[in-house]
């Protein structure tokens, strides 16, 4: 890619180490502590499915009943498999059945009992974490068998709330040209402590994310994909307070992309946010292992704040999903970080403003697949505007070589898509990536222009904040409202419960796994060490 | 009165043309197809009262259906005497004016204490109203400068409910119902109205804060009978909810501080 921007490399490696020294201490709370749901996403990955009768999933019985008896700080895998070896349970469905009735008695085990524990608990999360290697491997043969779509790929959203309509509308969608399938979930699935279980047919908004109906879209596309000779990638959500085990599922069922922001959830969920970054952490590790690439979210400061005025904040936090996210195993190319094209166009010069924005973005993460939104907060209803404005974005994507265009809809905020509205907006991106897809190779700004200053002036707001975020340490900064506009205290918010410090002796036979690299053969993983600031005037 | 019967307008005063844009589900690849997609198009266009009508657009999509652009005279009049504007009883507002009301009506934060009561467990309608996400479009309370939200989740018992909206000195408090076996939502609603009122006393001079509630199976107008101050309905949006609040609980502010505010 050409630089067309002119940005002083000194310049960008300081916003990097600035956001890595502001991360650093975020990773270190990470990996003392852990979560109900990161525990939950360990029994997930050794194959524990199904729920009691009620609905609540096994997997939250279990880790409720040895929470109960024992702590997680030891983690939920030395007392549930000591418990399996000790009662002889065939398999870890019948121990939680046995725990939900109270007839297992937990205990943290210790020489002897502990390590066959350990052993066990090894095996049953190799087998797990083999799985997703081997849906990597498939991914892989999939795209050799068919074929990888060329850049930008064009991303579409379904959500009809049930599984089995959203099954032909995807792909209907992808005949139509779409690249990406993402489901929208259900309004509110991010504040549920569990993940529902089976192929769901009502939701609100949205279609629930379970494991099931990750199978039943997976394999629709599989289908889709042979038949268009062109592999066509599913999305969905890796949030709220069930991130781990989303993460989990989605590896094992060979979901493409995930969307998975550091700091989403808190800002705009009210989780809370030691909840999160734990989450996110182990959450990004099963990602990187799995070859799914990242979506964050930094459209959404777009929307409550002015875009002209916040466009820092959107560098801000890429580049901390970017540390955070190489720390947890990510390679560049799964780094698919987010921005959007919501300044107001009533504001002079505001296609120049998106240009500068976008190729600001695109500069500082050559290699990243960025995701790139279309506009929302200034869709009036005026359809025939709104069709214009999609336009805009769609050649603003193409100019400066954006990897994943989320379509926009001329109807957006007035209904879920018509059949129509989304066959419109394949037209427009049709029309305009084949009138002016290369017009990238020509779109040289003015040096010193008014494109390069403005870049280079959000550039520089970035890295005043990252200082003030760094004076005040991350936690902080989230505390006193700096992203968004509302205040998130460290202790406050949902899910603080569910946080657990780790004791002398935790085990997680995942995660041992995942930080090794154990049998995979990983993608660039280089990771982001706070350097040295000196020098940084 | 002959002022008050018009036609839409195209071009000439009384021409009647308008334009629609609809979807059938039909098959548009055969000529025989397309004739008779087209011939669809033209009957609905006629059913809809567009005589003529032209189809100028027509475009299959996928195997089984058609997009159709039609231009066409409508044969209906609109009779202004007989449009009736219902009116609701606050207005809808901006959240910039929604803000400055509050500002300059009460000058200070808008407090707000949200939750769902007795045992439902289904967050998702209050939270569709606080959390700054929002929904339809348009950001929860969080999202405005001037409120100030405590959103207290699921399953909160009443008393728990009233101390807080003591302790928190709540300006409204919002409660949602989404569970309804045998009207529950009812009788939590009533129970909940109860022990505000038995507790007035103890909120001082502003007495108990305004009651909200809102659910899916509520019906607005019963709102006194339940005990409460307002009931919101399904398909609520937070910007009806703010705007409510504002008109509700900042004291009228002259007009020319109130109007003219960009959004």
């Amino acid at each position: 890619m050409q630089t067309r921007l002119n940005l002083d490399p000194v310049v960008v490696g300081m916003a990097r180490t600035l956001a890595a020294k502001a991360g650093q201490p975020i990773v270190e709370m990470a990996k003392t502590h852990t979560t109900v749901s990161v525990e939950r996403a360990v029994l997930r990955l050794a194959g524990l499915q199904g729920a009691d009768p009620d609905g609540m999933p096994w997997v939250n019985r279990l880790t409720d009943a040895v929470r109960d008896a024992t702590g997680l700080e030891h983690g939920v895998a030395l007392p549930a498999w000591d418990a399996l070896i000790a009662g002889g349970y065939d398999d870890l469905a019948s121990l939680a059945e046995a725990a939900a009735l109270g007839k297992v008695a937990f205990r943290i085990p210790a020489g002897p009992d502990a390590a066959a524990a350990r052993a066990a608990a090894s095996i049953a999360l190799a087998r797990g974490i083999g799985r997703i290697d081997a849906n990597r491997h498939q991914r892989q043969r999939m795209i050799e068998q068919t074929s990888d779509p060329r850049k930008p790929w064009i991303y579409l959203i379904v959500a009809t709330g049930d599984i089995y309509e959203d099954i032909p509308q995807a792909q209907a969608a992808a005949r139509e040209g779409a690249d990406i399938i993402a489901v929208i979930r259900s309004t509110g699935q991010s504040l549920l402590d569990y993940v529902p279980e089976g192929a769901t047919r009502e939701g609100f908004a949205g279609t629930y994310a379970t494991q099931e109906n990750f199978r039943l879209m997976r394999a629709a596309l599989d289908e889709t994909s042979r038949e268009l000779g062109r592999y066509v990638r599913l999305t969905n959500y890796a949030s709220g307070l069930c991130m781990p085990e989303i993460a989990s599922l989605a590896g094992l069922e060979r979901l493409d992309m995930m969307l998975n922001d550091c700091m989403y959830g808190i800002i705009f969920r009210d989780i809370n946010p030691r909840r999160t970054f734990i989450d996110q952490r182990f959450s990004r590790q099963i990602h990187a292992r799995a070859g799914i690439i990242i979506n964050t979210g930094e459209d959404n400061y777009l929307t409550t704040a002015d875009a002209v005025d916040a466009a820092h904040t959107v560098v801000v936090s890429q580049l901390m999903n970017e540390f955070f996210g190489k720390e947890a195993g990510l390679a560049d190319g799964q780094l698919g970080l987010g921005h959007a094209f919501e300044i107001n166009p009533a504001v002079p010069d505001s296609f120049l403003l998106e240009l500068a924005h976008a190729q600001l973005v695109r500069e500082l993460f050559p290699d990243a697949p960025l995701k790139y939104m279309p506009p929302t907060k200034h869709m009036t209803g005026n359809v025939f505007a709104g069709y214009l404005l999609d336009a805009f974005f769609n050649l603003c994507g193409v100019m400066t070589d954006q990897s994943i265009l989320l379509i926009g809809m001329m109807t957006e905020g007035i209904h879920t898509p018509f059949l129509s509205d989304r066959d419109l907006a394949l037209e427009n991106v049709r029309y305009v990536r084949e009138a002016a897809g290369r017009l990238g190779e020509s779109f040289v700004p003015a040096p010193g222009g008014f494109i390069e200053q403005r870049a280079k002036h959000v550039l520089a707001e970035s890295i005043g904040l990252l200082r003030r975020i760094n004076d005040d340490g991350l936690l902080n900064a989230i505390a006193d409202g700096t992203f968004g506009i509302t205040k998130r205290p460290a202790d406050g918010g949902r899910g603080l419960e569910g946080v657990i410090s780790r004791a002398d002796g935790y085990f997680n036979p995942a995660s041992e796994i995942l930080e090794t690299g154990n049998g995979a053969e990983r993608g660039d993983s280089a990771q982001v060490v706070p350097g040295s600031l000196e020098g940084a005037a | 009165m002959t002022g008050d019967i018009i036609r839409p307008y195209g071009d000439t005063t009384g021409d009647g043309r308008i334009q629609v844009s609809f979807t059938l589900p039909v098959p548009f690849g055969t000529a025989t197809e397309r004739a008779r997609a087209e011939g669809a198009a033209m009957q609905l266009a006629a059913k809809m009262g567009l005589q003529p009508a032209m189809v100028v657009h027509a475009k299959g999509m996928g195997p089984d259906y058609t997009f159709f652009i039609v231009y066409g005279r409508v044969s209906h009049l609109v009779d202004l005497s007989e449009v009736t504007v219902t009116e609701r009883e606050f207005p809808l507002l901006s959240s910039a004016e929604v803000n400055l009301r509050i500002r300059a009506g009460l000058g200070r934060k808008l407090v707000v204490v949200g939750a769902c009561i007795g045992t439902d467990a289904h967050t998702v309608g209050i939270d569709a109203i606080l959390n700054v996400k929002g929904h339809s479009g348009e950001k929860g309370l969080e999202y405005y400068r001037e409120i100030r939200v405590v959103n207290l989740g699921s399953q909160v018992a009443v008393p728990d409910l009233v101390a807080r909206a003591k302790a928190e000195d709540a300006d409204a408090v919002l409660v949602s119902q989404v569970v309804t076996q045998r009207d529950a939502h009812i009788s939590n609603a009533s129970e909940m109205a109860a022990a505000f009122d038995a507790a007035t006393s103890d909120f001082g001079a502003r007495g108990r804060p305004l009651l909200v509630v809102g659910g899916p199976r509520f019906d607005p107008a019963m709102a006194a009978q339940l005990g409460v101050d307002k009931i919101f309905g399904k398909g609520t949006t937070p910007g009806e909810v703010a705007s409510y609040l504002a008109y509700a609980l900042a004291p009228e502010v002259p007009e020319e501080v109130e109007a003219g505010v960009p959004a």
